[in-house]
């Protein structure tokens, strides 16, 4: 792996934990994540849904109502500073403008009543100083962009009259508004057909190398993973089990979840075998159990996982998992919550 | 567009037919034959069931009743039996009466419900949001005459103003201005009155809509663009919530004259609820009907033009 | 069914399942529903309303009654509240029993307390009474119109109907013997043309056998089509309308208030209904070959009357304010019986001499009315399953 100055470091999180207050009960969503990414680069975040992606995702941008959100420590430095500490108006001026997002939902995402034409100019209207008719020309340059036919037909359009796949362009096309250097991506292309999926997907890639861009795609599919990674976050029940480059996630995983995770991929060679799930549910977030998270479901479980807190173990070369019991170096590695100082 | 308009009128004539045959029917709630009379029943001597079969042709068929009944209200042959008045005209001009009493209570109500459920929704749970739920409540459950003659109580004693009728009696000679402030004050209170319902309804119904559109993703997405606080709420969020308010403008009017019965019975307002209420004290049953038949028909010309006006503000409905 | 655990792995016994805690549906109930005070305040109130108005209805009630609401004693009138009677001008039987007149006395020197017990129970009766009505009718209506509503209605069918009603309105007009014949004849067209056909074979139809099994309209645009005929009526000017029509009795106001105010449960009812019949588990009902009476009852009744008992819960409430309204006009409860609405209209004379008369009913219904709809839109917000999301 190349040396990287800090300067490459984009978005770094450090021992992020948001938790979410309810009356009686306190759901630990995220706890203790450290994640960062390199400009131009790609790093997917990687999980079942309801494992504290999307709220991780959502805290970075400052969108975590709070309440019923809090976040309980850590740090997110985007630039070297550090955004848990910026006010709401500072926040504004980042968000949309430096980060920006995609969601899942297309259908819903984009307001109903309004043009799309509208809702792109809407960001250069707020962080760029363009005359309107400058707006004009950028929001056709960018729906051409990202691939809409005809873009300058298509701004008087509303949202309803797109289909499925051009609304998420224009979703895409909207985040690109004001050359964000990070696009944080929710499962852009969950909700939208298989072969429109693949059309996404290559087009993020496109636009990530002429717009010269970092992008954090999150998402559940191991799938989308290998094609576009770059690095990969593995999280099980808010906290990061396996990260490493795309090559160490699925030719050598560590960790006993990603590794079920593979088997449960439906690939060409395992044809006319039974496909694995991994048995039991991700846990409540109110009610993990204790040690190691996934070691009620796991197969190499030991005693002691369900004591202690497993540490992460380090492969070399930025490959690390959070699994002791995989690891050669053995029970050194327990009860080591982050890795922060530890390489 | 056209088409829409064209479906949906025709939708509206076919229930105005069946509105119609309701509104005709309800005459035979009454006792039809004088031998039916019931001597618990003080509101029907025989003498008045032979004038009520008379003035309903209760004598003819059943449909011929109906085309009877039609034909005499339009035609204008159907009168008040009290003054022998045609009754569109006499309603007419006692709507004309109301008049003020609904826009004044209508401004009110649109003008003060929208800001403080606008603001109890974005401050959702805040103190203000608290104070003007459990006000909402309170209006919503008070018996509205009970509320009037405590206002009233309250306005009398502390303003020393008479606030009952349209005017003072007997102010004729008196200067304008004080005419002016005399028609002012009579008209404040029975307007207030008539829109503290609405305004408890409405203020909680623009709470919850925004409440929901707030939820929406495309509100994320607005704030995730970085747009202002403000601009999220009252351009994405307000747009949206505002859709189906436009549909009860079109049943405002309607909604006032069933509303105003109890009001203008107390305020003494020669208006259109007080000539109904009268007509029923003194068994005006031509009146009584035809006040039925015609909110009725102003209700569905006002869901008609609902329908038009959520057609010109939702762009999803363009056909 | 349990909640299916995934199949035993027997190659490696030390994986445990894990126990999400679950809480039974009435502990989450009143989990969620503990939060919103106002509405355990709400809920409070009514449970007392009940007492009270139970209680009322026996103490108040037989030849004796504890509490004689309508003992008159004209020499003890407009007694303020917490008066002491006069014991030396009142017969033995006429001193109140408490010893003191607890809301003081109205101008025919009846006891406002006995009156105000007895109100209670009358006035929950009407509300009860009323919405139970209106809830009977939309329940049906709706369910009809959500379950059924993509059936169609066949000419033959309209015009069978047609024979039902023509022939009840002839023997209530006195024509007895034809609309015996004309009614029996309409209900026996309609209920061979509504039985299933068991004889599959080919039937042939003269012409007029071919336009009576047309289809005219579904069943649901009939009955949403008629909902909207009823709302065009201004509720409270109609139930006026009827009421003073109709000779005075208690029994007359609750009818009307209720066959006026069942559209908004028939609304309720149609659209859960309508969305529930898309749900897995009614195909499931429908493809074990269960009937429709048992999936409508068992599947998806207890699935969709939440929406209806919280509209009936506010209905309550404002049949006690329409009913306390046509007091006010005088066409209220008639006499024998007190009601909350008729002391409250009957005091208004006597507001300056004796403002009890108009402030306990009024404050009696303003906080029963208050306390149900606060009761009310609590239950919403809990069984609002949009609101019951975690994050939400």
């Amino acid at each position: 792996m190349t040396f990287l100055t800090r300067s490459d470091i984009l978005l770094a999180v450090q021992d992020l934990s948001v938790h979410f207050r309810s009356e009686d009960q306190v759901a630990r969503a995220v706890e203790g994540v450290s994640f960062d990414v390199q400009r131009q680069e790609t790093v997917c975040l990687v999980g079942e849904s309801g494992c504290g992606k999307t709220v991780s995702a959502l805290t970075i941008l400052g969108l975590i109502p709070q309440p019923p959100g809090e976040i309980a420590g850590g740090r997110i430095l985007f630039d070297g500073r550090n955004l848990l500490d910026c006010r709401e108006d500072e926040m504004q001026k980042i968000r949309g403008n430096r980060i920006a997002m995609v969601f899942q939902e297309p259908l819903t995402s984009l307001n109903p009543v309004f043009t799309i034409g509208d809702q792109i100019a809407e960001a250069l209207e707020t962080h760029a100083d363009l005359t309107s008719a400058q707006r004009v020309e950028r929001c056709v340059q960018l729906l051409d962009d990202v691939g809409i036919p005809s873009p300058r037909e298509r701004l008087a359009d509303y949202p309803h009259q797109l289909s499925g796949g051009q609304r998420q362009r224009v979703m895409i096309a909207m985040a690109l508004a004001c050359h964000p250097e990070l696009v944080i991506a929710d499962e852009p292309t969950t909700a939208l057909d298989v072969t429109v999926q693949a059309q996404i997907l290559r087009l993020f890639r496109a636009l990530q190398q002429s717009h010269a861009m970092a992008v954090l795609y999150i998402t559940h599919d191991l799938g989308v993973v290998s094609v576009i990674a770059d690095r990969v976050y593995v999280m099980y029940a808010g906290i990061i089990v396996e990260q490493g480059l795309r090559a160490h996630i699925f030719d050598a995983a560590r960790h006993p979840y990603t590794q079920d995770l593979l088997e449960a991929l439906p690939t060409r060679s395992k044809r006319g075998r039974r496909l694995y799930s991994i048995p039991g549910a991700v846990p409540n977030p109110a009610a993990k159990p204790p040690g190691c998270p996934f070691h009620p479901r796991c197969r190499y479980a030991i005693p002691t996982c369900g004591q202690q807190p497993p540490g992460m173990c380090d492969y070399g070369d930025g490959h690390r998992a959070r699994c002791p019991v995989l690891f050669d170096g053995g029970p050194s590695h327990w009860g080591q919550e982050t890795l922060t100082g530890k390489v | 567009m056209i088409a829409f308009i064209a479906r949906s009128s025709v939708q509206k004539i076919v229930t105005l037919f069946f509105v119609s045959i309701v509104s005709f029917l309800i005459i035979h709630l009454a006792p039809g034959q004088p031998s039916q009379v019931d001597p618990l029943n003080p509101k029907f001597t025989p003498e008045m069931v032979a004038r009520y079969r008379q003035a309903f042709h209760l004598d003819q068929p059943l449909y011929t009743q109906y085309l009877y009944f039609y034909r005499d209200l339009f035609t204008g042959k159907t009168v008040s039996w009290k003054d022998n008045r045609s009754v569109l005209a006499k309603i007419w001009e006692r709507f004309l009466k109301s008049l003020p009493l609904f826009i004044v209570g209508t401004i009110l109500t649109w003008t003060i419900s929208f800001p403080i459920g606008i603001r109890s929704a974005i401050a959702r749970g805040s103190a203000f949001d608290q104070t003007t739920t459990f006000c909402a409540y309170l209006l919503i459950s008070i018996p509205g005459f009970f509320f009037a003659y405590i206002l009233i109580i309250f306005v009398v004693q502390t303003f020393q103003v008479p606030v009952i009728g349209m005017q003072t009696f007997g102010l004729n000679q008196s200067s304008v201005t004080a005419a002016v402030m005399d028609r002012i004050w009579h008209l404040l209170l029975p307007s207030v009155l008539g829109a503290t319902g609405g305004i408890a309804v409405l203020s909680r119904y623009v709470r919850s809509q925004m409440l929901e559109v707030e939820s929406q993703d495309y509100v994320r997405t607005a704030r995730a663009k970085g747009l202002p606080a403000e601009q999220v709420h009252y351009r994405h969020a307000l747009r949206n919530a505002l859709l189906p308010f436009v549909t009860m403008f079109g049943l405002i009017l309607p909604g006032l004259i069933g509303g105003s019965v109890i009001i203008e019975s107390i305020f003494s307002w020669p208006g259109i609820g007080r000539m109904a209420y009268e007509a029923i004290l003194a068994r005006d049953y031509p009146v009584i009907l035809t006040v039925n038949f015609v909110s009725a028909v102003l209700v569905l010309g006002g869901t008609f033009v609902s329908d038009v006006l959520y057609l010109l503000v939702d762009p999803r409905i363009r056909l | 069914m349990s909640a299916t655990s995934p199949p035993p792995s027997p190659a490696d016994g030390r994986r445990m399942e894990l126990q999400v805690p679950r809480r039974s549906r009435w502990e989450e109930f009143w989990r969620l529903f503990r939060r919103n005070r106002l509405a355990v305040g709400g809920m409070i109130i009514f449970i007392l309303f009940f007492g009270v108005a139970t209680a009322g209805l026996f103490l108040t009630a037989g030849t004796q009654p504890i509490f004689d609401p309508a003992l008159v004693r004209l020499q003890e009138k407009l007694r303020p509240p917490l008066a002491r009677p006069h014991v030396d001008s009142l017969g033995a039987q006429e001193v109140p029993p408490l010893g003191v007149y607890l809301l003081g006395t109205d101008e025919l020197g009846r006891d406002v307390f006995a009156r105000m017990l007895q109100g209670a129970w009358v006035s929950l009766t009407v509300g009860f009474v009323a919405v139970g009505i209106a809830v009977f009718i939309g329940i049906f209506m709706g369910g009809m119109a959500g379950y059924f509503g993509q059936e169609f209605i066949r000419i033959g069918h309209l015009l069978w109907a047609v024979a039902v009603i023509a022939g009840a309105a002839l023997l209530f007009s006195g024509i007895v013997a034809v609309g015996l014949l004309v009614g029996a004849g309409g209900v026996a067209g309609l209920v061979h043309n509504l039985t299933p056909k068991r004889i599959s074979g080919r039937t042939q139809r003269s012409w007029g056998g071919a336009v009576l099994a047309q289809n005219a309209m579904r069943v649901d645009t009939l009955i949403m089509r008629f909902v909207d005929i009823m709302l065009c009526f201004p509720s409270f000017f109609l139930i006026l309308t009827v009421v003073a029509l109709l000779p005075p009795s208690i029994y007359n106001i609750m009818i009307v208030i209720g066959l006026t105010s069942w559209m908004g449960a028939a609304r309720f009812v149609r659209a859960e209904f309508l969305a529930l019949r898309e749900q897995d588990f009614v195909a499931a009902a429908r493809a074990l070959g269960l009937g429709n009476f048992r999936i409508i009852f068992r599947h998806m009744m207890p699935n969709a009357i939440a929406p209806v008992l919280v509209s009936a819960t506010i209905g309550i409430a404002t049949a006690i304010l329409t009913e306390a309204g046509l007091s006010f006009l005088g066409f209220g409860v008639p006499p024998p019986h007190a009601t909350w609405g008729n002391i409250l209209s009957d005091g208004r004379q006597f507001i300056f001499d004796a403002p009890w008369l108009t402030f306990i009913p009024g404050l009696a219904i303003l906080i029963v009315v208050l306390a149900f709809n606060l009761f009310g839109d609590g239950l919403r917000d809990v069984l609002n399953p949009k609101l019951r999301e975690r994050h939400a």
